[in-house]
């Protein structure tokens, strides 16, 4: 490879959700279609990118559309810092910079046949929407679908027209809870934490694989209801979400271990986990 | 044997300057010995170690690596071209020489670094072989000798007395040096001084797979309690490649630079949500320790450490790595027993 490593491309903001308080999702266009070609030839989903707007700088989001929708990359995010804001402050028709896309997938060609079980907290979603996606664009492959997502709060749940969609297919599980406390009303999901949840809904894990994105401590309290549901530390799939900056390799901010997130992950098996420094995580 | 006299080394780099190098040499620079570039007139110092380490000039601590034009809401990229001036790295160390196959090896290990590279391929590596080492040199627990020649491409090594250098070179930068050395060197004979004796502070194997095993060990805790977080200690360091990526701007400008960072450093990990998944100073000791001892070697088979001892001469708080290193050698024999 020559050229300058971190010379990012232009995407132009298509469209811009709002998903949950501070919480938005822009769907971004390739200004160059080369570059839209360059992307999709290496795209798997679970890789990731860094968007940004100069003067503001770069941050690390999942690429949270699927390989299977190529005319265009989403990415929702949540507004915490300087470049969050820049990014969502930044308006239709406007561009944003964009360079990836980075890290391993998700190997879900070597799923085919087997049911997925997907489990999501919060903003975790997004990660994990990616390859809901991508499994019901190529529905036939695979087998059971089902999907524990949990929020805060009735508000804080994101994706709310998926979610909605999602619910109204019969090859789709899905399940949606709510923080005690979070629930409005109206609302008709569960009411309780996403481990509680997941055990009381048991999905079969045999022939399953499950794919895990939450706060750390959603994980926590998560894995262990997994292996009690039987799921082998090689089926469960999770990502890590350490900070980065140049997303190749260099900078040296996500080690675990000897490993790099930015190379090596972000998605990562249990099995994989168990030998890291879990200090570092 | 091709020798230059020891007193020309001034003519050698005024040479070398003629011959459209830029020259950096360890110069006496406001108190400290410095490795800057060299100006017409100014002593080469061979009898002190620098404070900053070769990296300086292949890893700026600060560069920019993308440049945008703004107008309103729209922004335009602008060439970023990379400076790479042909330079001399002259009466550098074999510590700072060693340092080099751990940095070119983390910037072409898979992407390659443009930036990097280009300024690497306009260096030539010319070390002076240590005659003395000080209480901080370590050379040789880190697999280093004071007379190694690993990553030169040509070495200078004091010879009767310190009155002569004797030149080798290796490969055509190297020869490319001779050249631009001319006249000022002379065949003849010469006998080379020995070279300087550096003890054995630690078994750096041990140390390494005492690491694997004890990323949980209340040592932590005891060698990292004086870390004050600097991070001068990794900003001196010949290896220490991490680095940040921030944006400067106003309404008509954007630069984006790559600035030296370090794992020592707090806000290093900590993400924007809150969570820092290394909280404490322990920790990020830690992981400078292991970095260098144990993830580098078994991910790219190298120590990230050479032995220099820069780290030690600057921490304010009077640490070194090499005692950590020590007190982890002390203690993996400690558990055999």
């Amino acid at each position: 490879m020559s050229g300058n490593l971190y010379s990012p491309t232009l995407m132009r903001i298509a469209e811009a959700r709002d998903e949950a308080p501070d919480v938005r999702t822009l769907r971004l266009e390739f200004a160059n279609p080369a570059e839209r070609e360059r992307f999709f030839a290496k795209y798997r989903v679970g890789m990731f990118g860094l968007y940004g707007l100069p003067g503001a700088g770069e941050s690390t989001f999942c690429v949270a559309s699927p390989p299977t929708r190529t005319e265009y990359i989403e990415c929702t995010f949540r507004r915490v810092g300087r470049v969050t804001a820049a990014l969502q402050d930044r308006e239709v028709g406007q561009t944003i910079t964009f360079r990836g896309p980075y890290g391993n997938a998700f190997p879900i060609d070597a799923w085919k046949g087997r049911s997925i079980v997907f489990v999501a907290g919060g903003i975790a979603l997004p990660p994990v929407r990616s390859v809901i996606w991508n499994v019901l664009d190529r529905r036939d492959e695979f087998g059971r679908v089902t999907i524990v997502y949990g929020a805060r709060t009735v508000a804080d749940l994101v994706y709310k027209h998926e979610l909605a969609a999602w619910a109204k297919r019969d090859d789709v599980d899905l399940v949606t809870t709510v923080d005690p406390g979070g629930e409005t009303p109206d609302w008709k999901g569960k009411i309780g934490f996403v481990p509680a949840v997941l055990e009381e809904t048991a999905p079969a894990s045999a022939g399953a694989v499950a794919v895990v994105c939450g706060p750390p401590i959603m994980i926590k309290f998560t894995l262990p209801v997994l292996t009690k549901l039987g799921f082998a530390p090689a089926d469960v799939y999770t990502t890590l979400e350490n900070r980065m900056k140049c997303g190749v390799g260099k900078c040296g901010r996500c080690n675990v271990g000897s490993l790099y997130v930015c190379k090596d992950g972000p998605v990562f098996t249990l099995e994989q986990l168990k030998d890291l420094p879990h200090g570092d995580m | 044997m091709r020798l230059l006299e020891a007193k020309k080394l001034g003519d050698l780099a005024a040479a070398l300057q003629a011959a459209g190098y830029r020259v950096i040499a360890p110069v006496e620079d406001g108190g400290v010995v410095r490795l800057r570039e060299w100006q017409p007139g100014e002593r080469i110092v061979t009898d002190a170690f620098a404070v900053n380490s070769a990296k300086d000039f292949l890893l700026p601590r600060s560069e920019a690596i993308a440049r945008y034009r703004i107008e309103g809401n729209d922004f335009e990229a602008q060439d970023v071209p990379v400076e790479a001036p042909k330079t001399a790295l002259l009466c550098v160390r074999p510590c700072d020489a060693a340092s080099l196959a751990a940095m070119d090896t983390v910037f072409n290990w898979d992407y390659a670094d443009e930036f990097y590279n280009a300024r690497r391929a306009a260096t030539t590596v010319i070390t002076l072989g240590c005659t003395t080492a000080d209480e901080h040199c370590f050379c040789t627990s880190a697999g280093g000798a004071p007379d190694a020649t690993a990553g030169a491409d040509a070495v200078l090594r004091p010879a009767d007395g310190g009155t002569r250098l004797v030149l080798e070179t290796f490969g055509e930068k190297g020869e490319a040096l001779a050249a631009a050395a001319g006249a000022l060197l002379a065949e003849g004979d010469a006998q080379i001084d020995p070279p300087a004796e550096v003890p054995a502070r630690f078994d750096a194997a041990a140390v390494t797979a005492w690491l694997r095993e004890n990323f949980e060990s209340p040592l932590w805790q005891q060698v990292s309690l004086a870390c004050l977080g600097c991070g001068a200690c990794a900003y001196a360091c010949p290896t220490c490649h991490c680095f940040d990526i921030q944006d400067e701007g106003n309404r008509k400008e954007a630069v984006r630079y790559r600035n030296w960072d370090t794992c020592g450093l707090t806000l290093f990990t900590a993400h924007a949500g809150g969570h820092n998944p290394r909280a404490d100073q322990s920790a990020r000791w830690r992981q400078r320790v292991m970095h260098k001892f144990a993830y580098f070697p078994e991910r790219f088979g190298m120590l990230a450490c050479t032995g220099c001892g820069r780290c030690g001469r600057l921490c304010p708080a009077g640490m070194a790595i090499s005692e950590t290193c020590a007190a982890i050698d002390r203690e993996a024999k400690a558990a055999k027993r």
